[in-house]
């Protein structure tokens, strides 16, 4: 019997808001499911797209892109610049025809640990019923075509 | 053409340039660049609608840059990757003499300035086995499109073509290159293929003048162009920027206004 499927998302949050939103959810004794892998960065602005897509390489079959709200940044303007690239990347990605449904942007403070539990759960249950990341899985098994 | 040649010889004999970048005959129908540093050289020139290729990628090579100041014939599109490259401060402000070939009407651009005045005037065409690729694109589902590029990329051999063809891939290390770490798979596996073609869209976001070289340069022919044009159209009506458009640098993934409107950040 095949073994129930449970997706495994990877986290992109950075050091000042999401990370430390997160810290506060676990502090808050709020429960959410245990899928998500976080890593921590400095900034939003860090998150080169490439990490994305290495994320997905690697099995991850949904990754979440967190950090402050605009206007929030511990660097002032961090957030703005990796809300463009998000804006541009977004379009190349449809363009491409890349399943945009497992790649969650968010913006989560440091005082929203209810809201890091909220955003895990839908983003858990959304790649959960998609399924394993199949498409990407051949792509990378494919080798040389 | 004969005034063409006229004006080359006497910008040569001048010194006022030390060479001149243009086009000649090819093999077959094709043209190839030539680079005239002696007045010899001028019959050879040719300018028809076979010549297409962006001269503007030599404009940053080392070895064009010895040569000290260079005239380049030029299309619009090669017009506009030489004012993209003076605004990202790769060709100095009339390091680069621009003729501009309107018929029989010769026009000589030495600055920035007067190069963004006349290429205000000009707009960009897509040709029509483009445009109805695109049409087709936007009819498909994501996961037709996915099929789609996943085909198209099956044909790619990593050759670079469309990196070493680029004007705006001027970086001396490209991160292609860069093995240690290994950022890109150098392999041309299905995954490698789309990785590469992402990173090149990705940074050419914003910066990409739309000339198609990349895609004229493929020799299997995939229309890798359509990725940066498709890319380069989303940033300017995002944003409203444009690149080759401004003498000043104008980089949309440099700057960000406080009220970008998205509608996917939960």
């Amino acid at each position: 019997m095949a073994a129930k499927f449970e997706p495994k998302i990877t986290a992109f949050v950075c050091n000042w808001c999401t990370y430390a939103g997160a810290d506060l959810t676990g502090t808050s004794r709020i429960k959410y499911q245990s899928n998500v892998r976080i890593l921590r960065v400095p900034c939003t602005g860090r998150i080169d797209f490439m990490m994305v897509m290495k994320a997905l390489h690697q099995g991850a079959d949904g990754v979440i892109v967190s950090g402050c709200h605009p206007n929030d940044c511990h660097y002032t303007s961090g957030n703005y610049h990796a809300r463009r690239r998000w804006m541009v990347f977004k379009k190349m990605m449809d363009i491409l025809g890349v399943d945009m449904r497992r790649i969650a942007f968010s913006w989560v403070s440091a005082a929203e640990g209810a809201k890091w539990a909220q955003l895990v759960n839908e983003v858990t249950d959304q790649v959960r019923a998609l399924g394993p990341y199949v498409e990407y899985r051949q792509l990378v098994g494919a080798g040389i075509e | 053409m004969e005034a063409l040649k006229q004006r080359v010889k006497e910008l040569l004999a001048l010194a006022q340039v030390k060479a001149v970048l243009g086009y000649t005959k090819g093999t077959g129908d094709r043209r190839r660049p030539l680079f005239i540093r002696a007045a010899g050289q001028v019959d050879q020139l040719v300018l028809d609608e076979a010549c297409t290729q962006n001269l503007a990628a030599y404009a940053t090579k080392r070895e064009v840059k010895q040569l000290g100041k260079v005239a380049v014939i030029s299309l619009p599109s090669t017009q506009r990757a030489l004012l993209q490259l003076m605004a990202e401060r790769q060709l100095r402000d009339g390091e680069v003499v621009v003729l501009a070939v309107d018929g029989s009407e010769i026009k000589e651009i030495t600055s920035a300035s007067a190069l963004e005045e006349h290429l205000a005037r000009k707009v960009t065409h897509l040709d029509s086995e483009d445009k109805a690729t695109l049409e087709r694109l936007a009819a498909m589902s994501r996961e037709e499109r996915w099929g789609f590029w996943r085909k198209e990329l099956s044909r790619c051999m990593k050759c670079y073509a469309c990196r070493n063809s680029c004007p705006m891939c001027y970086c001396e290390q490209c991160t292609m290159d860069c093995n240690r770490p290994q950022w890109v798979p150098v392999a041309s596996h299905a995954f490698g293929n789309l990785e590469y073609h992402m990173v090149r869209t990705m940074h050419l976001a914003g910066r990409c003048v739309e000339c198609g070289e990349c895609g004229r340069a493929c020799p299997v022919g995939i229309p890798v162009h359509l990725l940066t044009y498709c890319t380069e159209e989303s940033v300017h009506e995002q944003f409203g920027q444009c690149a080759g458009r401004t003498a000043k640098l104008d980089y949309a993934l440099a700057t960000f206004k406080a009220d970008d409107q998205e509608s996917f950040i939960r």
